[in-house]
C-alpha cells in the first residue's frame, strides 16, 4: 500500500514539474512566385495536399508566397492549426485545401524573389505557434533575387527547425555553370546550419513520405 | 637468457621448474584439496540451504493446496446440500399433504372396491318342495299341473326379476370400478413424482459422498489427494489463461472501437505521461466495465474474489445487482454510440483523404454499409457484456496462479541445487585432475625418487635379512617413506578420496 501511494504521489509530483513539451507539429510552407517558377506551383499543390494528409488534430500549417518583399503575414495564403477535435481537423483541411486551391489559380508571378524574408517570417510563425517539431518547406529555385534596398544579409537563427528545399529546379544558367546551382545549395545549407537548422533538399516528389523524415 | 641457445635455455628453466615443482608437491596437492573441498562444502551447504527452501516451499504450497482444495470441496457440497434442500422443499416438503391425499384415494377406492362386492342372485328356496310335488303328484291331474304351472311361472318371474336385479348391480360395480381408474393414476403420478424427488436426492446423496471422500482426503493431506488437486489447479490455470487471453483479445477490438471516437469527446492532442489522454479514457471505460462485470459476479454469488460482496444481506446484493447492470447498459450504449460515431469520423477521413488526393470519387458510398456500421454498434453494446463473463475465469486464475508460482520456484529450487550439487562434484574431479596433471607435469623428479626409493627398500629388505634379530622399528609418521605403488598412485592427494 505504500509502495502504491508513493509511486501514485511520485507520478502526481512528475506532472507538476515543466510543462509537457509540446507534441505537435509546426509546417511553413514557402511557395517562390517569381519569374518561370510559377510553373511548378502544381507540384506545390500536390506536397501541400499531403502535408495535409499526415498531419494531425493540434498540428499547424501555413502557406506563403515568396514575392519580393515576403517578410509579411500578407503573403500568408492559407493558415490553420487543427482542433483537437478529428471532424473538425477534417473540416479545416477542406477549406484549408480550397484556400490554396483558389491561391494557385489565381497566382501571378512576382518580380523579385525574397526566400530570407519569407523564411524569417516563417521563423516567427513557429515560434508563435510553439510547436514540437518544426518544419519549413521551401518550394523554390533557391535563386534570391533582391529589389534594391531591402537588407536581408544577417544571421538568422534555426534553432530546431528542419528546413527543406523542394524541387530546387535547375536554372539555365546553372546548365551553362553547374557550379552556381551547387554554390547556391550549398550557400544556402551552410546558411541554415550555421543557424542551427538541418538541411534537406528533396528533387524527387514521387516519394514525398521522405518530407517528414526526421 | 641462460645460455645462448633458446633450446638449452627453455631445457634449463624446465628443469629448474620441474625441480621446484617436485619440492612443492605436498603442499601444491595439498592446497588444490583443500581448495577444492571448501568450495566442495560451500556449494553443498548452499545446495542443502536450497533444498529446505524447496522443502519448506513445497511444504506451503501443498498447505495452500489443500487450503483451496478443501475450501472448493466445502464450497461444493454446500451447494450439494442446497440442492437438496430445494428437492426437498419442492417435492418432499409436501409430504403430509400428499401423504393425506394418497390416503383419502385409497380410502375412496377400498370404498368403490367394497361395493363392488359381487351378490349373487338370491335363489329361490322351495325348489325343492316344488320339486318334492312335482314327483310325488300325479302330473296327470289338472289341479296338480295347473299349480306346477303357476309356480313355474312364478319361477319364471322370479328368476328374470334377480337377472334384472343382478344386471343393475353389475352395472353398477362396473361404474364403481371405472371410477377407480383416475384414482389409481393419480396415486401412481404422485407415486412416481415422490420416487423422482427420492431417486434426486440419493443421487445427490451420492455425490456429497464422493466429495466427502474426497474432503476426507483433503483433511488428511493424502499425496493422492494432493496430486489430483495439483494436475486439477494447473488444468483450470491452462483454461483459464487461455479464457483470458481470448477476453484480452477482446478487450483490444473493444479498445479499438472507442479509441478513435473517443478523441472527439476528449480532444486528441492531449497527453498523460506518453499515452493520449482519449486512449486512456477508451481503456479506463473497458475497464469499468470489467469492473462492475466482476462486482455482477460477485453479487450474483457466482464468483467470490470479494468476501465482502458475499458477506452482504441478499437484499444488499440484489440492488447492488440491478445498480451494477444498469451501469453496464449504459456504458454498453455508450460504446455503441461510440462505434456508431468511429464510423461517421472514419468515412469523413477517408472523404479528405480522398479530396486531398484529388480522387473525389474514390470513397465508397455502397448502401451496403449501414452493416459494417451496425456490426460495429452491436460489437460495441455487446462486448462490454460479454467482457462480464471474464470474471469467472479470472478467479480460477488467481486461486491456481499461487500453486502454479509455487510449483515454479519449486522447480527453479530444485534445478539450483542440482547444479550447485554437480558443479561441487566438478569442482572436487578438477582438484583431482589438476593433481594428477601436477604429476605428469613433474613425472622425471617423480620417476627418479621412485626408482631411488625402490632400491632403498631391497637394499633395507637384504639388510633386514641378514639381521633377522633386529627388532623391527616403525617408522614415525615424520619420516614415513611412501610407497612407489602408491606415490604412482598420487598418495596424499586428494585423489584418493572416495568420490
Amino acid at each position: 500500500m505504500k509502495a502504491l501511494l508513493a509511486v501514485v504521489m511520485l507520478v502526481a509530483l512528475g506532472g507538476c514539474g515543466e510543462p509537457p513539451a509540446s507534441r505537435a507539429t509546426g509546417v511553413y510552407m514557402l511557395l517562390d512566385t517569381s519569374g518561370t517558377y510559377t510553373q511548378e506551383i502544381d507540384k506545390a499543390l500536390q506536397i501541400i495536399n499531403y502535408t495535409l494528409t499526415r498531419l494531425e488534430p493540434g498540428d499547424s500549417f501555413a502557406v506563403a508566397r515568396i514575392d519580393t518583399a515576403s517578410f509579411s503575414e500578407k503573403d500568408i495564403v492559407a493558415k490553420a492549426t487543427f482542433d483537437d477535435r478529428p471532424s473538425t481537423a477534417n473540416t479545416q483541411k477542406r477549406q484549408f485545401q480550397t484556400a490554396v486551391n483558389e491561391f494557385v489559380n489565381t497566382v501571378r508571378p512576382s518580380a523579385y524573389t525574397d526566400i530570407s524574408g519569407g523564411l524569417l517570417q516563417a521563423l516567427e510563425y513557429l515560434d508563435e505557434k510553439d510547436p514540437g517539431r518544426r518544419t519549413i518547406f521551401i518550394f523554390s529555385d533557391l535563386k534570391e533575387d533582391l529589389e534594391k534596398g531591402y537588407v536581408r544579409d544577417f544571421p538568422l537563427t534555426f534553432t530546431g527547425v528542419d528546413v527543406v528545399a523542394l524541387n530546387v529546379t535547375k536554372l539555365r544558367s546553372d546548365n551553362v555553370d553547374p557550379r552556381e546551382y551547387l554554390d547556391r545549395l550549398a550557400t544556402w545549407q551552410a546558411r541554415v546550419e550555421q543557424g542551427g537548422g538541418r538541411w534537406r533538399v528533396i528533387n524527387d516528389l514521387d516519394r514525398l513520405e521522405r518530407l517528414f523524415d526526421t | 637468457m641462460l645460455t645462448d641457445s633458446v633450446v638449452g635455455s627453455a631445457l634449463i628453466w624446465a628443469v629448474l621448474a620441474m625441480t621446484v615443482m617436485y619440492l612443492g608437491r605436498a603442499p601444491a596437492r595439498q592446497s588444490l584439496a583443500t581448495l577444492a573441498r571448501m568450495l566442495h562444502n560451500a556449494l553443498r551447504m548452499a545446495a542443502f540451504g536450497l533444498r529446505r527452501a524447496e522443502q519448506h516451499l513445497e511444504a506451503r504450497n501443498r498447505e495452500v493446496l489443500l487450503a483451496a482444495g478443501r475450501e472448493a470441496k466445502e464450497r461444493m457440497v454446500s451447494r450439494e446440500f442446497e440442492r437438496i434442500a430445494a428437492t426437498v422443499a419442492r417435492d418432499l416438503g409436501r409430504y403430509p399433504e400428499t401423504q393425506r391425499t394418497l390416503t383419502e384415494t385409497i380410502q375412496r377406492i377400498d370404498d368403490d372396491h367394497q361395493a363392488t362386492a359381487d351378490v349373487p342372485p338370491q335363489v329361490p328356496g322351495w325348489s325343492k318342495a316344488v320339486k318334492a310335488v312335482a314327483d310325488a303328484a300325479d302330473k296327470s291331474d289338472p289341479s296338480v299341473r295347473d299349480v306346477l304351472e303357476a309356480i313355474h311361472d312364478s319361477m319364471e318371474k322370479a328368476q328374470q326379476r334377480a337377472l334384472a336385479a343382478y344386471r343393475r348391480s353389475s352395472s353398477d360395480r362396473h361404474r364403481l370400478l371405472s371410477r377407480m381408474m383416475p384414482r389409481w393414476r393419480d396415486i401412481q403420478g404422485r407415486l412416481r413424482r415422490m420416487e423422482a424427488a427420492v431417486d434426486s436426492i440419493l443421487e445427490r446423496s451420492r455425490s456429497i459422498d464422493r466429495h466427502m471422500d474426497e474432503y476426507r482426503e483433503i483433511l488428511a493431506g493424502t499425496d493422492r489427494a494432493v496430486q489430483t488437486l495439483s494436475t486439477s489447479a494447473l488444468v483450470q490455470f491452462a483454461v483459464s489463461t487461455l479464457v483470458i487471453c481470448v477476453a484480452i483479445g477482446g478487450a483490444v477490438i473493444n479498445f479499438s472501437l472507442i479509441a478513435r471516437p473517443m478523441a472527439e469527446m476528449v480532444g486528441g492532442t492531449s497527453y498523460i505521461g506518453a499515452f493520449r489522454t482519449a486512449d486512456i479514457a477508451a481503456l479506463v471505460i473497458i475497464l469499468v466495465e470489467i469492473s462492475m462485470g466482476l462486482f455482477l459476479m460477485e453479487s450474483l454469488r457466482i464468483t467470490r474474489l470479494f468476501p465482502v460482496i458475499a458477506a452482504l444481506p441478499d437484499r444488499t446484493r440484489a440492488y447492488m445487482c440491478v445498480f451494477t447492470l444498469v451501469i453496464l447498459t449504459t456504458l454498453a450504449s455508450v460504446e455503441a454510440g461510440l462505434a456508431y460515431m468511429r464510423e461517421i469520423l472514419l468515412q469523413d477521413e477517408l472523404a479528405t483523404s480522398a479530396l486531398l488526393r484529388g480522387d473525389a470519387g474514390g470513397v465508397m458510398t455502397s448502401e451496403a454499409l449501414w452493416i459494417t456500421t451496425a456490426a460495429q454498434m452491436g460489437m460495441g453494446f455487446i462486448l462490454p457484456f460479454a467482457l462480464t463473463f471474464v470474471a469467472i475465469p479470472l478467479e480460477t486464475f488467481v486461486q491456481t496462479l499461487r500453486h502454479v508460482l509455487g510449483m515454479a520456484a519449486i522447480l527453479t529450487l530444485r534445478l539450483a541445487n542440482l547444479a550447485l550439487r554437480i558443479l561441487g562434484q566438478f569442482l572436487r574431479q578438477s582438484a583431482v585432475l589438476l593433481q594428477h596433471l601436477y604429476d605428469v607435469v613433474i613425472f622425471a623428479p617423480l620417476w627418479i625418487a621412485n626408482r631411488v626409493v625402490e632400491r632403498r627398500a631391497s637394499s633395507e629388505g637384504a639388510a633386514s635379512r641378514a639381521e633377522p634379530a633386529a627388532p623391527r622399528v616403525e617408522p614415525t609418521r615424520e619420516r614415513e617413506e611412501v610407497p612407489a605403488s602408491r606415490l604412482e598412485a598420487g598418495y596424499g592427494g586428494y585423489g584418493e578420496a572416495t568420490v
